[in-house]
């Protein structure tokens, strides 16, 4: 059911993911999202004269959440910082083809997890991008409005 | 590639023989059975021939059989048709076990001044009696609750549920579409009102369900019409699909226990092989539970991931993740039985059929165990020891 509504790129990209992994002697690391929430991604950069000399990533979560990842650290890596800051959740969903509107959040997540980093890299320089650093509040509603017993666990 | 299907839950096949026997009520026995003439006798004994059969899968008499579009029509009559004439008992006891029909219809008769409260569920996803006791009262007009949960297979302890209600004086419906091709239930032995009965679930044809009434039982159609189905389900009667529901029942009961053992020794090869792989879980009960069904929860990965991978494998499955579902919510069966989040995003819903063979399950086994690997080689929750 939710097969059909994904394009060819996006299953590409969750078939052979490109990049998958961590950098050890990463520069900087950007996590964002959270399993509660059905998403989690941790992505990993190795930064030389301001420019994206190598970036890894990984990520808990359903297909859409690992081909965005995948695509944007196919779109970012040989980038400078610069362009990299300007990526949009915009540029990963046209380079996947399209996503579900549903399933946009994913790009929105796999953005917030590049800007994080880029964040911790420019601190750990000293440099306060407050720009960059994505809102952490946790939108995950679990608000039950139906009277209920719980559960003995 | 090899194809398995492991996804009954949603959809079985129609067997052969039930077509061949609906095939004649389109092309010849074509006439309306309301019709005095001959061309409606034949439709008409064979209408009536099929409610026989569909009774005696849970030992009913056919006058307690109504006929109708699926189980979610049978579902919104028992409940709409019968809380006109429940009068100053205003609470409807459901389950977070239900289909979600149950949980729909009855959500929506929140809104016509009638109470909706969930009965206590334990963490194997069976409904706690004890607990249920002092809630199920004399202002309750109607007790609905599944024979097992559709999702975790978990068998439910009706007997007991019964007695609580007949004693509070509550109506019971009970929803039979899981368990009735693969486990008995007879209205004899469990005094019940009103059961919901599947007419594809039983390898029957698809828009055919029945709701099981028993006589007595105060009830209203949601209908206007020719007062077809004792005035409960009017509209001109879909014989085929009588006929071939009637067919299916009838191969359902004389095949039970065959096609129950056969289940079960699959089931059991199936739970065994995928909770070997490191860091999962069966979910439900690991007894009382259907006999097709293996709802086992893989750590560190998410469900739409693994479904995606075994679709790519030719292994059609379901899942309780959120991110496989339209509302993006997560199976609130298993959110009810105590799981985490994370653990329904990864819990994974096998459901066999007849049809099913034990190379069908090694398949599985053997291809789950190479999909969790990778997909938590790209985990970050996953730490490696």
């Amino acid at each position: 059911m939710v097969r059909l509504e994904y394009s060819k790129k996006v299953l590409e990209h969750f078939k052979n993911p490109r990049n998958v992994g961590e950098i050890e002697d990463a520069d900087a690391v950007g996590t964002v999202g959270n399993p509660v929430c059905g998403d989690m991604m941790e992505l990993s950069l190795k930064i030389k004269d301001d420019m994206i000399e190598d970036i890894k990533f990984r990520t808990f979560g359903c297909a859409s959440a690992i081909a965005t990842t995948s695509m944007l650290t196919e779109i970012v890596k040989g980038k400078t910082l610069k362009e990299a800051e300007d990526l949009t959740w915009d540029d990963v969903v046209e380079g996947l083809e399209g996503l579900p509107p549903i399933k946009v959040h994913c790009s929105l997540l796999a953005v917030d997890g590049l800007k994080k980093a880029l964040y911790e890299y420019y601190r750990s320089k000293g440099i306060d991008r407050q720009d960059l650093k994505p809102n952490e509040e946790d939108d995950h509603d679990q608000g039950e409005e139906e009277k209920e017993v719980g559960p003995i666990v | 590639m090899k194809r398995v299907y492991l996804d009954a839950a949603t959809s079985m096949p129609t067997m052969e023989a039930v077509v061949k026997e609906m095939l004649p009520y389109m092309t010849e026995n074509y006439g309306n059975p309301s019709s005095i003439h001959e061309m409606g006798r034949f439709p008409r004994d064979g209408m009536e021939r099929s409610r026989k059969e569909v009774a005696d899968l849970i030992s009913a008499k056919p006058e307690e059989i109504i006929f109708t579009s699926g189980a979610t029509e049978s579902i919104n009559l028992a409940l709409r048709g019968t809380l006109p004439f429940a009068k100053e008992r205003k609470k409807i006891m459901i389950s977070k076990i239900c289909h979600r029909s149950v949980r729909a219809t009855a959500t929506a008769l929140k809104t016509s001044g009638h109470d909706l409260e969930f009965l206590p569920i334990d963490k194997f996803g069976m409904i706690d009696v004890e607990r249920s006791s002092g809630i199920i009262d004399n202002g309750t007009s109607i007790v609905s609750i599944p024979f097992a949960s559709n999702e975790v297979g978990t068998l439910q302890p009706v007997r007991e549920i019964s007695r609580i209600s007949k004693d509070a004086g509550a109506l019971l419906h009970i929803d039979l579409t899981m368990s009735a091709f693969q486990v008995p239930f007879d209205v004899t032995d469990v005094d019940v009102d009103l059961a919901t009965i599947s007419s594809p679930d039983l390898m029957g044809p698809k828009g055919m369900g029945a709701l099981y009434v028993r006589n007595g039982t105060r009830i209203t159609s949601l209908l206007q019409g020719g007062g077809q189905e004792r005035g409960l389900r009017s509209g001109s009667e879909n014989v085929p699909g009588m006929v071939g529901m009637g067919a299916a029942a009838r191969i359902a009961k004389e095949r039970m226990e065959e096609t129950s053992q056969g289940l079960i020794d699959l089931r059991d090869h199936l739970i065994n092989g995928l909770t070997e792989i490191p860091h999962s879980n069966l979910n439900g009960h690991p007894t009382e539970r259907l006999p097709n069904n293996a709802n086992v929860r893989f750590e560190f990965v998410e469900g739409e991931s693994m479904l995606l991978m075994l679709d790519m494998n030719g292994v059609s499955i379901a899942t309780g993740s959120a991110c496989a579902q339209k509302t993006l919510e997560a199976s609130k069966t298993l959110l009810a039985m105590g799981l985490k989040h994370e653990e329904a995003h990864g819990s994974l819903m096998f459901t066999l059929g007849p049809y099913n063979t034990m190379s069908d399950v090694n398949h599985v086994t053997g291809i789950m165990a190479e999909i969790v690997d990778e997909l938590r080689s790209m985990s970050p929750t996953f730490n490696k020891e």
